[in-house]
């Protein structure tokens, strides 16, 4: 019984260098060492100062299963910012609808991540009517274990100043 | 047992319809303007087409009803908010000549709780309002014989409406107003449907169970409810949530003193993403785990199922 954990949500910060194949070497330890991936946050356009992508990586995997990861991507040569150091245990799912994009959608964004302590692991932008009508957004957050109330009301308060509604999720465990 | 039934809307006319089959004398039955009443037990089907032909079941005052010689008062009128009435006049009629009260009506038991449990006590008769939550599903059967101090919550699907608006929308694409006008074609919507796209039925609901699960040691109305409706959600919204394994579904909640009723995100393959006018209650107990009560929240025949169900209880004397 070398395994006796649950497996936690984890979120990963890589550089990866500017050219073909990378993403992927960078993924394929988590699949060979047990780990599952949840999502990808692919900053192509948004290169860091060295001219590396930034990829922010959320996956699930055992205490255990995770830390041999982590070693397989470094032994890899894979540069590894951000790992261990924040231990999402929980991933939360939001949606939120309104004028998302004239009340500013990066500005919403920062924000939420500003005053949480969370980080935005996939975000999904649905606007059929074009940018200035009713459209609306999928935000998945990672979030640390206890945090969910919390985060949800900073949401709140967030898109109830820019009047867009939050559809928060239901959590059929916890009664 | 000797019926009197005021009301005789979709489930008060299904009550006095079924009441011969499952044993029961119908000896009064009212509606608004009228009233038809007879010790020996009345003549339900010709009652019935009577009002169909000319708006009124009969040629008595509706007053005649509560006076007439029943032993259980089945009170199916509309809801009405604030002060119930005049449904909760009717249960305090009953309730001081002694006899039982069968709620189908939500207002006394979501508006005025203590009030009409007060009555109650002074009376010899007995209440129960198993319609109320979830029509034809034994919701509140079902916490009573868990007893309520061992239910830490609820939550569900209580409102058929709003979750065949959503569940027709994230299905097929289409927008709110559209799938609303298709509910109303087909009968599934009410001409006015604020009452449930705002939340504001399941809220009743979930105070009823508030109220049930309290034990009197605290009174639950609308105003204690955070409700929202589901009227402005768009489409895209439920596309982005389909893509992602999961929908959306109007739920109510009770947990922990607090009633709440809005959208919410649940995993498409979450029992509670029930479909159409479907129904789901999840009942949490402390000893049991979770309870899954679902089917039809709505109806004429259901709600009389469980109005009738009601009535076997109070005969068979069961004191809750």
């Amino acid at each position: 019984m070398s395994e006796t954990h649950e497996p936690n949500t984890y979120t990963i910060r890589l550089e990866l260098v500017d050219e073909p194949g990378e993403l992927l070497r960078a993924l394929r330890p988590i699949g060979e060492k047990g780990g599952n991936l949840l999502s990808i946050f692919h900053e192509r356009g948004d290169k860091t100062p060295r001219g590396h992508i930034p990829v922010e990586v959320d996956l699930e995997a055992t205490p255990e299963r995770y830390e041999a990861i982590v070693d397989e991507l470094r032994s890899e040569g894979i540069n590894v910012i951000q790992a261990g150091t924040e231990r999402y245990s929980e991933s939360l799912t939001v949606l939120l609808s309104g004028d998302l994009v004239d009340t500013g959608l990066s500005d919403t964004l920062t924000r939420i991540r500003e005053n949480t302590n969370i980080t935005i692991s996939d975000f999904e932008l649905s606007a059929p009517q074009g940018s200035s009508d009713i459209s609306s957004g999928r935000l998945r957050l990672g979030i640390e274990e206890g945090e969910t109330e919390r985060t949800l009301s900073v949401l709140r308060e967030i898109a109830d100043e820019k009047d867009l509604q939050v559809i928060e999720p239901l959590y059929e465990g916890g009664v | 047992m000797r019926l009197a039934i005021i009301g005789t809307g979709a489930v008060g006319a299904s009550v006095a319809e079924l009441a011969g089959e499952y044993g029961h004398t119908v000896t009064a039955l009212a509606d608004s303007r009228s009233a038809v009443t007879d010790d020996s037990g009345i003549d339900v089907e010709a009652a019935l087409a009577r009002k169909r032909e000319d708006g009124r079941v009969g040629s008595g005052d509706p007053a005649d009803a509560l006076d007439a010689a029943y032993d259980c008062l089945v009170e199916a009128t509309p809801t009405t908010l604030g002060d119930a009435q005049p449904g909760y006049d009717h249960v305090r009629a009953a309730f001081e000549r002694d006899r039982d009260v069968v709620l189908a009506n939500k207002g006394p038991v979501a508006e005025r709780y203590a009030d009409v449990r007060e009555l109650e006590r002074e009376s010899e008769g007995r209440l129960r309002f198993e319609a109320t939550v979830g029509g034809a599903m034994p919701v509140l059967s079902t916490i009573e014989d868990c007893g309520p101090a061992h239910v830490t919550g609820i939550r569900g699907v209580l409102n058929g409406t709003a979750n065949f608006v959503l569940s027709r929308m994230a299905v097929e694409g289409l927008g709110y107003e559209h799938v609303l006008a298709e509910a109303q074609d087909l009968g599934v919507a009410e001409a006015d449907p604020s009452f449930d796209v705002e939340g504001t039925d399941a809220a009743l609901k979930c105070v009823i169970v508030a109220n049930v699960l309290a034990q009197g040691e605290r009174e639950y109305t609308l105003a204690d409810a955070d409700v929202e409706g589901i009227a402005d959600i768009p489409t895209s919204a439920l596309r982005l949530a389909s893509e992602d394994g999961r929908t959306v579904r109007l739920i109510g909640e009770v947990v922990d003193g607090s009633v709440r009723v809005g959208p919410r995100i649940v995993p498409s393959t979450s029992s509670l993403a029930v479909s159409g006018t479907e129904n789901i209650v999840q009942i949490e107990t402390a000893n049991a785990g979770r309870l899954n009560v679902s089917g039809r929240g709505a109806g004429g025949p259901e709600t009389a199922s469980a109005v009738l169900a009601d009535v076997r209880r109070l005969e068979s004397g069961t004191r809750d």
